[in-house]
């Protein structure tokens, strides 16, 4: 239960990530590794700020507005000096990792005895359960601030997705999402498309510093090595949501995001359960996307000839 | 309206790919006069339209739209005043975008881009209404990808989106050369009730020298990024398309004398 449970919440965490990767790699098209250190970044941010007894809104707040002044410069670097969208996001990658290391003044920042987020749902819960220290869910005992911090990173997913989706319908996220488009077109309708891609990558990185923020306080530490293939978790969550929902509309494609995230946090979860080495984890994800990335292809025309030796048959 | 003075432009300056796009080139469009260029491949005809839509810096000159120069301004704040449509029928829209998201950028061109929903009830009713008149049975399919329409039907309605709002110049970059006959047919003579109903000024690049002719009211020949003709209003009406052809051969003669050119191809042969 403890797993299932533990899945769930960080599954729900890191879908604000894969939200986040889901505006620079689908809406914007734009491949973007800040994500690597921006989400890191959240999570140094956050710490230092908690340890400092900052209230964790203030921290989660701060950690998002981190991560999108590093989406801001990946932006700038991009637009404005004209390097290639992929190196833009390596540079600000690396160079966030001096940065995390500056803010955090050491590799790792593990929070001890500090109010996280899920404090305020987690009193309110214990107040219910009569001051009792877990639940009873299900026949399980579930300690009550578990259940508080999946509630919360709930809550905080579905307030995103459900922001994220609005805003994409207005006048200015249609904007944005035709510059991803055609960037061309969007010029010819008088918007600057530079400036909207440097806006959609800040929106994108902020939430993955949201994302880092929750992460650093559900496990209790931030380091400075967590962001590494954090974008490939967040193509993998994608492509598998694009498998379970579609692509029909922002919508879908938003709950498929976060489905994506959870199931393949659940699939990790069993999979470690079953003996997979956790140093081969971010092997086998690679190995993952790749297949997503190459099988439907494949799959095509494997099926194209079967079909052409049925007929010819 | 559009007044265009010694625009120059050379891509590769300096190196011996050089190429001397555009030469002094001097333009005056009237306002609500609607414009064709012509000219053979390389001539420098997509250059100029590229260069008053502000698809790249030109090295010099003024480009003069209702008094303002705006050469120096960048693309997408000349869109603010310039309706395009481009050869590639894909150029102009949003293929993973519906009808209606597509068109409701267009009605807010040079407006602010809001926080509003931007297709709402009384937004997807003047868009249908207006669609409806294309008679292409897309006021329908509003809410359909506009990548899963034809050529034709996106060429249409990228014409349609370039003068939601009346531009004060309209830019064609041989809009029809990538349809087939009948979408070109068609395209070609909404463009001319477009621009006749609004009253225009419009500024069109073509290879067709019938289209030249049909639709326009003033053609501009280009050639090796020089205006060598031009026929106006007056004459216009008694322009046919053998005659274009004519002033075309009679460039062609008179370069194999020019001694500039003869002593260039001295030089490159050398």
């Amino acid at each position: 239960m403890t797993l299932v449970i533990g899945s769930f919440t960080i599954g729900l965490i890191l879908s604000i990530l894969s939200i986040g990767v889901f505006i620079s790699f689908r809406i914007l098209h734009f491949c973007d590794i800040t994500v690597d250190g921006s989400i890191t970044l959240g999570a140094s941010v956050a710490a230092v700020l908690l340890v400092q007894g900052h209230s964790p809104l203030a921290a989660t707040l701060a950690a998002t507005a981190a991560g999108a002044l590093a989406g801001f410069v990946t932006g700038v670097l991009h637009t404005r000096f004209r390097i290639q969208e992929i190196l833009s996001g390596i540079l600000v990658m690396t160079a966030l990792y001096s940065v995390n290391l500056r803010v955090m003044g050491r590799s790792n920042v593990p929070l001890l005895d500090t109010r996280d987020i899920a404090a305020p749902l987690g009193g309110i819960l214990s107040v219910m359960a009569g001051d009792g220290e877990a639940l009873m869910l299900a026949g399980w005992r579930v300690p009550i601030h578990d259940v508080a911090m999946l509630l919360t990173a709930f809550m905080m997913t579905a307030a995103v997705a459900f922001m994220l989706h609005r805003f994409l319908l207005t006048q200015f996220g249609t904007a944005m999402r035709a510059t991803g488009e055609n960037p061309q077109m969007i010029r010819a309708q008088g918007i600057d498309n530079r400036n909207m891609l440097i806006f959609g990558l800040a929106c994108s990185n902020g939430l993955v510093g949201m994302a880092g923020a929750l992460l650093a306080q559900y496990q209790g530490f931030a380091d400075v090595q967590m962001g590494i293939g954090m974008i490939v978790w967040g193509l993998a969550s994608i492509i598998i949501g694009e498998a379970l929902v579609g692509k029909a509309g922002p919508g879908f494609a938003i709950v498929g995001a976060m489905m994506g995230t959870v199931l393949f946090r659940l699939l990790v979860a069993i999979a470690l359960r079953w003996g997979l080495d956790p140093n081969d984890l971010k092997m086998v994800t690679a190995l993952f996307v790749f297949a997503a990335l190459v099988l439907p292809r494949y799959g095509k025309d494997l099926g194209r000839k079967l079909m052409g030796g049925r007929r010819h048959a | 309206m559009l007044k265009i003075r010694n625009l120059c432009k050379t891509f590769f300056a300096g190196t011996p790919n050089q190429v001397n796009a555009l030469r002094d080139i001097d333009l005056d469009i009237e306002e609500g006069c609607f414009a064709a260029i012509i000219g053979t491949n390389g001539s420098g005809k997509s250059t100029l339209l590229n260069a008053v839509a502000g698809a790249f810096q030109v090295d010099e000159g003024v480009i003069e739209l209702d008094g303002v120069d705006i050469a120096r301004q960048p693309e997408y704040q000349r869109a603010r005043q310039v309706g395009r449509v481009f050869q590639n029928p894909f150029a102009g829209t949003a293929a993973g975008m519906s009808i209606a998201e597509n068109i409701a950028l267009a009605m807010r061109r040079g407006r602010r881009q809001g926080l509003r929903r931007a297709v709402g009830s009384k937004v997807r009713e003047e868009i249908q209404s207006r669609v409806r008149t294309l008679d292409m049975g897309l006021e329908d399919r509003l809410d359909n990808a506009i990548g899963t329409l034809s050529g034709g039907q996106r060429q249409a309605l990228t014409l349609l989106m370039a003068t939601w709002r009346r531009p004060k110049l309209l830019l064609l970059d041989e809009h029809t050369a990538a349809l087939d006959p009948k979408s070109a047919g068609q395209v070609a003579a909404l463009t001319k009730e477009i621009i006749q109903r609004e009253n225009l000024t419009a500024l069109m690049v073509t290879h067709s020298m019938e289209q030249a002719v049909q639709l326009s009211d003033h053609i501009v020949m280009m050639h090796k990024g020089q205006i060598i003709e031009q026929y106006g209003a007056e004459c216009k009406a008694s322009v046919r398309v053998a005659d274009l052809l004519n002033a075309f051969d009679r460039v062609r003669r008179r370069e194999l004398l020019d001694p500039d050119v003869a002593d260039l191809l001295a030089r490159q042969y050398a």
